[in-house]
């Protein structure tokens, strides 16, 4: 568990989940403030989402499966969410890609260390600055893997600190 | 006391305008100089992102590019009275770039604070929303018809049709979605909105509401957009608290309600039955057409979905009269339409300008060529879904019409430069990754076609049994464009296609 989350418990996700006001008692706006409160979509959550807005636990598994950053374990304490999309590929992310395997972790996987999740996501909306990367929810333009490097230490102070 | 601005734009912070603007308050006070800073949107040239401006007798003047490392060397060169410096780039208001625009919708962008309300007013705003207040319904529509404002999300519906048909509709509740899932790569212009100017989008949706009768409204944003979605709730919050939303509009009696929802991660939400469906909380599942959602949209009720670019265009459409609006543009494209020059480009940015202009003059006199500094060979209009056009094709017109008969279209606005070192057999590759990544899976065509689009195009690739393959892959792109529910499926072909037409040397290496 990083610290830029809480820890899960039955009770507290009771908790988030009574303080949604009224007209986001649905799936998906449940399923987000769980993640927003610890980081993820614990298993056994599941279940509780899908008794509080009232439909089975398969509807709610579907939506958990179906968007791409609803996940089901938790995060490392950094997440880097690089661009991958063509206005990127223009200015090299492919190969800025393969810098990053080598400097911080491949796409899609976690450092060695176990404290950086490298993500792929499609366009930041920072189109004339690409590369670009969000470093948990600080936005970069002009990547390169060494601006990532300092990027993901600051971001790393920020969290223990 | 002189006012410093310094943007508070996600892609001027991206590069550094926070810490330039830590660094003009802390060289401010060590200097025992009092200055007033204030966080702008960005004016939109990203090329001289992080730009300072300075209240001067002559106007603003703008200093570009500028770094922290360079403030105290401003300070020495008297940059706070327009002093000389290598980063000046004179008074912004009469930079060529930005001068020859016609904003409309951007008109406010990067000018004012963006949640300062007083200054969005003392800046031409709310004055649409007091006019359709004093029109009434029945005229503002007319109004929005009228102006022959199409939807700028990309598919260029009529806007007024879409109003008068939610009108019109019988209902106990209806709804305004406005469509902020900005997907689309090489687009940001609903972003920069949001963060720069959000009480346009605020007062565009508040003039939909209370012209259609609808009295709630929802924003459906990106989870990529943290900074916009903030701005927005900032601006939700002030808008509220002055009366402008709420169960009493400007004092007219009339309710509107209007909220934030923020989606997670998923392109095809862009699409609007399958942004209704996540708007319900559900897997963003494309619906087929008919029912159209202005008569059973949101919780089955009347909903007008409209993109931000849409509902941004309006208070300008009601403040200064339709007629105005339509003296932009060409033919059957009325108004301007905001692009966004980026991928691989010297100068990116927005551009705001009647239907019309040339695909080459963007690509050529405002994004000045590539970044790269290498001859431009292609470029992608209108998102993933959109054409790639050769760069000795590009004196195309940029309206619905001629795009579509070049073989591309106009989609969001977004125009993606890339240089000769692109290989097009890659680029087509990813269309088909992309969609088989993104698709909802409701259709065949598009759900196993992008699969077998992406494999058949790695067979070409490498050179297996070609020629059939490349028969293959043009039935394929047939099949996905006829059998597709939405435009997902339905266009992923044309970027695929337009790269098989205009650079077949590609895909026979």
């Amino acid at each position: 568990m990083t610290s830029r989350h809480a820890t899960w418990s039955v009770e507290a996700g009771q908790q988030v989940l009574d303080s949604l006001p009224v007209d986001e008692r649905l799936i998906l706006p449940a399923l987000q403030a769980i993640q927003h409160e610890f980081g993820y979509v614990p298993r056994e959550a599941v279940a509780i989402v899908a008794s509080f807005v009232n439909v089975s636990v398969a509807d709610t598994h579907g939506v958990l499966t179906f968007y791409h950053e609803l996940r089901t374990t938790p995060p490392a304490a950094v997440t880097v969410s690089l661009c991958m999309a063509e206005a990127c590929q223009a200015v090299g992310v492919r190969s800025l890609a393969q810098d990053v395997a080598q400097a911080i972790a491949p796409v899609g996987q976690r450092s060695t260390d176990g404290t950086v999740d490298v993500v792929e996501v499609f366009c930041l909306g920072n189109c004339a600055l690409g590369p670009t990367a969000l470093v948990n929810e600080r936005l970069i333009g002009t990547v390169t893997a060494e601006s990532l490097v300092r990027a993901v230490a600051s971001a790393r102070e920020g969290v223990n600190a | 006391m002189t006012r410093v601005y310094v943007p508070r734009d996600s892609a001027a912070r991206s590069i550094g305008a926070d810490e330039v603007a830590v660094a003009i308050l802390t060289e401010a006070a060590v200097r025992g100089i009092d200055i007033e800073l204030v966080r702008n949107g960005s004016r939109g040239m990203l090329w001289c992102e992080p730009l300072v401006e300075v209240v001067t007798e002559d106007g603003r003047v703008g200093y570009g590019s500028v770094s922290a490392d360079h403030v105290a060397d401003l300070f020495d060169a008297g940059f706070l009275t327009g002093g000389e410096h290598s980063s000046r780039l004179g008074v912004v208001d009469d930079i060529a770039w930005l001068k020859d625009q016609q904003r409309v919708t951007f008109a406010r962008m990067g000018i004012i604070d963006p949640v300062n309300l007083d200054d969005y007013q003392a800046h031409g705003g709310l004055r649409g929303l007091r006019r359709a207040l004093e029109l009434g319904p029945e005229a503002t529509v007319e109004e929005v018809l009228t102006s022959g404002l199409r939807g700028r999300g990309g598919a260029g519906f009529p806007a007024g049709i879409k109003w008068r048909t939610v009108m019109q509709a019988q209902a106990d509740q209806k709804y305004i979605a406005c469509n902020a899932d900005e997907g689309d790569s090489g687009t940001f212009a609903d972003r920069m909105l949001m963060e720069g100017d959000p009480f346009t989008l605020i007062e565009g949706m508040t003039i939909a509401g209370v012209s259609t009768g609808a009295t709630v409204g929802y924003i459906y944003s990106r989870s990529e957009y943290p900074d916009a979605n903030n701005t927005v709730r900032e601006a939700l919050a002030v808008a509220y608290e002055r009366g402008v939303l709420g169960s009493d509009v400007l004092g007219s009696g009339k309710t509107f309600d209007l909220r934030l929802r923020v989606g997670a991660g998923a392109y095809i939400c862009g699409e609007e039955t399958a942004m209704i469906d996540s708007l319900e909380g559900l897997r963003g599942m494309v619906r087929a057409k008919p029912p159209i959602p202005a008569l059973e949209g949101l919780f089955g009720k009347p909903t007008l979905v409209n993109n931000v670019m849409t509902l941004g265009s309006v208070p300008a459409i009601l403040a200064d009269g339709s007629a105005a609006y339509q003296s932009y543009g060409t033919e059957r494209s009325r108004g301007t339409q905001i692009f966004q020059i980026a991928g691989n480009v010297a100068r990116g940015g927005i551009v705001e300008t009647g239907f019309g202009v040339s695909l080459a003059e963007l690509v050529e006199t405002y994004g000045g060529g590539t970044r790269s500094g290498l001859p431009v060979r292609a470029v992608q209009v209108g998102g993933p879904l959109g054409a790639y056009f050769p760069a000795d094709k590009l004196d195309v017109s940029l309206d619905y019409e001629s795009m579509i008969a070049a073989g591309g279209m106009v989609g969001h606005g977004g125009i993606v430069i890339f240089d000769k070192t692109v290989d097009m057999s890659l680029q087509a590759r990813f269309a088909m990754e992309f969609c088989s990544k993104e698709s909802c899976g409701k259709c065949t065509p598009c759900r196993i076609g992008s699969t077998r689009g992406v494999e058949t195009i790695d067979k070409i690739r490498e050179g297996v049994d070609r020629a059939n393959n490349l028969v293959l892959l043009n039935d394929l792109c047939e099949l996905m464009t006829d059998g597709s529910l939405c435009a997902m499926g339905g266009l992923t072909p044309m970027p695929v296609q337009s790269a098989l037409r205009h650079f077949p040397e590609d895909f026979q290496r």
